[in-house]
């Protein structure tokens, strides 16, 4: 893909996440930032993709440390994510049961 | 179709899905939908490089997978939800790591004959990364408190990070014009980590909230370079997504505090002078000290007790014995209500998520515009290790360095009740006379201990 064509959608991304993100409730700004951060955990494609089986022994250990990188990127953020969220449900719906008094 | 096309296609659903997802975190019923949607989306995507055919060498890749899972999901699970900011900075720290050794290993393998449409966008990558990874390490040690959470100021240290600035630059200009040195490459690395360690070093632990969401972006911003320079659509889309959203966070943080970003990032707050707890009236009256029998009298016979938790309440744990004392208070008839600041504790958010954790019903959480409203009739104010977001100073002392930043006008309760360790000045040693207040009463002592004698003396009432 050319540049351009990268850059065009690089910008459009960025308008996209404007919009989507600006009337997030203060509430919610923590799961909101912990998703965003599992969201860049994207990276891990890039180590993915990067490695290849003429690399030296250096290399090797760099990406796999990369790999383990996003992994945890990926995975630690969503998990926290779902944890935290899972508070909020979990109040909301004993709630709706009403709550003991 | 050709296995491109397929993997091209996959990526399209992928970030399909991280949009809808984040839609669905902006409504509390609605959220962990959105994370399971987003993370649904993070499956494809991982599964449809799996296919690609230049993928070469599963053993490392299961390695690098085994070894990322075996330490992200305990991580993930055992973390408590006060140490949740430092859990955030790392997570996002390793992925700005992960961005700079991709960057790296790539100019390796290619032995740096790239074309300049990927050779730039790499660089830069590398440049984010490593700042990213480096800031948020020091952001974790300070709120893990491994380094103090005060601003660390070097001398000369500002020069000094605009010279490394320009250092790193310089390198990536050589770089890019052909100067085939990995050695280069590495010091390029080396002087963004410095960069990003001085950068947050004299950012005190109070303006964290906007130093995570600034690394976020960062991050963010550096996958989205790594994807230009990988050819990669998701990690453009991906890593844009959270550039801006990390952006909008900044932004709104900053507003939080009436400052800008820069002034933020530039750090030291509280540090530029001596001066700043001689601002008006820092003399009259006293402070004045009183017992945790005589606060739950005031708790009991009040109608409405707004509750301003601060970090102090984050560090104490505090978060159930406050949620206990509420219900017990709720129960006897009294309306209880929490104000948050939007800036309240160490990460956007933070208050809420651990009031969340108490099981505090969603609709008692008042934003700062809404329960300033409701002081005016509020019986008690109390202030649970929240400093400088209800420093009325901040309003009437134009001396002040916070002042012009909006604060919960506690100030206007028929009468306060601050839950303090001591009077040791806060955080960034900004002088706060509600302290003085004639209407303030101090209670010492560990929040959590204070809190456990308030619902214990309210049980024998």
């Amino acid at each position: 893909m050319d540049l351009v064509t990268e850059l065009a959608i690089l910008v459009l991304a960025a308008f996209v996440g404007f919009e989507v993100i600006s009337k997030v409730p203060n509430t919610l700004h923590t799961p909101l930032m912990s998703g965003t951060n599992a969201i860049h955990g994207i990276v891990l494609l890039g180590a993915l993709l990067v490695i290849g089986p003429a690399d030296g022994a250096l290399d090797d250990a760099l990406l796999v440390l990369a790999i383990a990188f996003g992994t945890i990127n990926v995975i630690g953020g969503f998990l926290v994510t779902d944890r935290m969220l899972g508070m909020f449900k979990g109040r909301r719906r004993e709630h709706e049961d009403g709550p003991p008094r | 179709m050709s296995r491109a096309d397929a993997i091209a296609l996959a990526y399209i659903l992928a970030f399909t899905l991280f949009v809808v997802g984040l839609r669905l975190l902006r409504g509390p019923r609605t959220a962990v939908r959105g994370n399971l949607v987003a993370a649904a989306g993070m499956a494809i995507a991982v599964v449809a490089t799996l296919a690609d055919r230049r993928i070469g060498d599963w053993g490392l890749i299961a390695a690098g997978l085994a070894l990322g899972t075996a330490v992200g999901i305990p991580a993930a699970r055992q973390v408590r939800m006060t140490a949740m900011p430092q859990m955030v900075a790392l997570f996002n720290g390793v992925g700005g790591g992960a961005v700079a050794l991709i960057s790296l290993v790539e100019y390796r393998e290619t032995g740096g004959d790239l074309p300049l449409e990927t050779l730039i966008p790499g660089l830069f990558a590398a440049i984010i990364g490593s700042i990213s990874f480096w800031g948020s390490l020091v952001a974790y040690a300070k709120l893990q408190e491994l380094v103090p959470g005060r601003p660390l100021r070097l001398p000369g240290g500002a020069a000094l990070n605009a010279v490394l600035a320009l250092v790193v630059l310089a390198l990536a200009v050589l770089i890019a014009a052909g100067a085939d040195v990995e050695a280069l490459y590495w010091l390029l690395l080396a002087g963004a980590a410095a960069f990003g360690v001085l950068a947050v070093l004299p950012i005190g632990g109070a303006d964290m909230p906007v130093v995570i969401s600034t690394l976020n972006a960062f991050t963010g911003l550096s996958a989205a370079a790594a994807g230009v320079a990988l050819d990669n659509v998701a990690l453009i889309v991906a890593g844009m997504l959270v550039g801006a959203s990390g952006s909008i966070l900044t932004r709104q943080m900053a507003e939080a505090m009436n400052r800008t970003v820069a002034s933020v990032l530039l750090g030291g707050f509280g540090t530029d002078g001596g001066t700043l707890a001689a601002g008006a009236g820092s003399s009259d009256g006293t402070v004045r000290p009183t017992s945790a029998a005589d606060v739950a009298i005031q708790l009991t016979y009040a109608r409405l007790v707004v509750v301003v938790p601060g970090y102090g309440m984050a560090v104490a744990q505090a978060q159930r014995a406050v949620a206990a004392l509420a219900t017990e208070l709720e129960r006897r008839g009294v309306e209880v209500l929490y104000g948050i600041h939007p800036v309240a504790g160490r990460m956007p958010g933070h208050m809420n998520v651990l009031l969340a954790e108490a099981d505090v019903p969603y609709e008692r959480l008042r934003e700062m515009d809404d329960i300033n409203a409701e002081f005016p009739r509020t019986d008690v104010a109390l202030v649970i290790g929240a400093n400088d977001v209800t420093n009325p100073a901040a309003r009437t002392d134009p001396g002040s360095p916070i002042y012009g930043m909006p604060i919960l006008d506690v100030d206007r309760a028929a009468s306060v009740v601050v839950l303090k360790r001591s009077m040791a000045s806060g955080f960034a040693g900004i002088d706060n006379p509600l302290f003085r207040d004639v209407r303030t009463a101090m209670l010492f002592g560990d929040a959590k201990a204070s809190v456990t004698d308030l619902l214990t003396e309210v049980h024998a009432l």
